[in-house]
């Protein structure tokens, strides 16, 4: 039986949702919070170019891969990244993502 | 003013094989892209990756298909303006369009296509309560002139490699440095960020780590910037110049301006003809949208055909347009 990836997902104005995204799923984190009609533009289409699929994660970091290159030097030329920024569209979904708790940042 | 039958907005791959489509039905297209060189994104982001999906074309490098779009619009003599972005767009009472460049460069047209990609690179700016206030008034975000710094007191925040690379080349000319970042390290190249370290040990200039800028203080000019620490301690800094250098992101810019029907960044339109709601203007390739887009160059091409077809009416409007095909027509050059 196909199993589900819970994502619990905080919008830019504080209201929180969990997404229940099928495991078999081929999408990066960035498509399925588009699908989801989450207010972001991605504009590049997941080419980590243009950072408007930023996002920090507030639980369970230690179930990502680490960032990449592209990943990481567009997060070192944004004004308001973290310590737990992250690029939505560099983000693959696997199911031990389950659990994991993220909040939509940026929308510039 | 240079004047043309259509006024391409973006020499990416779609803009480029538009001149092709338009050139096969005799109009001529003048292209202009803020970015200095042809090729939009592909020659600037990703010039050595290669594209998969190029019909005929197994596998070809982002650079190589650029090169050869504009040896197959060759024969149609278009023209260009380079690293000059469209600021305006004015319709005369005959219908036709000036196209406005920022360096005041004016396109005559009768028919605009904004092949416009993902917008133009612009630089993304911190969320700063009235830093707009002090853009041109002591706050820049490039370096256009490193003479202007000389001998004054300048402030640059960032961590990518531009912010690096201005810091250690600034440190010779201006009176005072600081580089503000927001973390401990840089991931930009490991010498400039060496050569930061080495010139902040030997005070030549100040170095805040773990540190945001967060306000900007003064009376007209610029005077001071607030930067806050990680212990949320915030301290003020006397300066002539801030350059906040956080990277460019892709922005529709004035396009947003132009009366046409905006779709999340998008330009909407009709896919009989990739016509926008307002007469004589089109959009091709990623910049428009429609149900079913995708963003994929071999679409642009596509849309770039539909769109010659159409677009022939106001260019030639006393001619009856007849389709053939270049196997049986071959390519007449003007």
């Amino acid at each position: 039986m196909e199993e589900t990836i819970h994502i619990t997902v905080e919008d830019q104005h504080g209201g929180i949702r969990q997404l229940e995204i099928p495991e078999g799923i081929n999408l990066s984190l960035m498509e399925v919070l588009k699908a989801s009609e989450y207010d972001i533009l991605a504009t590049c289409g997941g080419m980590a170019l243009c950072a408007t699929c930023h996002i920090e994660v507030l639980e369970g970091g230690e179930k990502l891969d680490p960032l990449n290159d592209a990943e990481l030097d567009m997060l070192d030329t944004l004004p308001d990244a973290s310590d737990v920024s992250r690029l939505a569209c560099q983000i693959r979904l696997n199911p031990a993502l389950d659990g994991l708790k993220i909040r939509v940042f940026g929308n510039n | 003013m240079i004047t043309t039958d259509i006024c391409i907005i973006g020499a990416g791959p779609v803009g480029l094989f538009a001149v092709f489509e338009a050139g096969l039905l005799k109009m001529r297209c003048h292209l202009i892209d803020a970015l200095p060189q042809v090729g939009g994104q592909l020659s600037e982001i990703y010039p050595h990756k290669p594209i998969y999906d190029i019909p005929g074309y197994p596998s070809i490098n982002a650079q190589e298909l650029v090169d050869n779009l504009m040896e197959q619009i060759k024969p149609f003599h278009p023209s260009f303006t380079l690293g000059e972005r469209v600021e305006a767009l004015e319709r005369r009472a005959d219908g036709s369009y000036d196209v406005i460049g920022s360096e005041k460069t004016v396109i005559h047209a009768q028919v605009v296509v904004i092949a416009g990609g993902l917008g133009s690179f612009e630089p993304r700016k911190p969320e700063i309560p009235g830093l707009a206030d002090f853009e041109g008034r002591g706050v820049s975000y490039m370096v256009k002139n490193p003479e202007l710094y000389r001998d004054k007191r300048i402030v640059i925040a960032g961590g990518g490699d531009s912010a690096l690379d201005w810091t250690v080349f600034l440190s010779d000319i201006a009176r005072e440095v600081t580089l503000i970042h927001r973390s401990d390290s840089f991931r930009g190249a490991p010498d400039s960020a060496e050569k930061v370290f080495a010139l902040a040990e030997s005070g030549k200039i100040h170095l805040l780590l773990q540190s945001n800028l967060t306000s900007v203080h003064g009376n007209g000019t610029l005077k001071q910037v607030g930067v806050t620490d990680k212990h949320k301690q915030e301290q003020r800094i006397e300066t002539d110049a801030l350059i906040p250098l956080f990277g460019l992101s892709p922005k529709l810019g004035p396009i947003a301006q132009w009366g046409l029907n905006i779709d999340k960044s998008a330009i909407a339109v009709d896919t009989t003809d990739y016509s926008t709601g307002v007469e004589r203007i089109y959009a091709i390739g990623d910049i428009n949208t429609y149900p079913g887009k995708l963003k994929l160059i071999l679409c642009g091409f596509h849309e770039a055909a539909l769109m010659a077809q159409s677009a022939f009416k106001y260019v030639h409007p006393a001619e009856k347009l007849s389709f053939k095909y270049t196997t049986v027509n071959g390519i007449h050059t003007f």
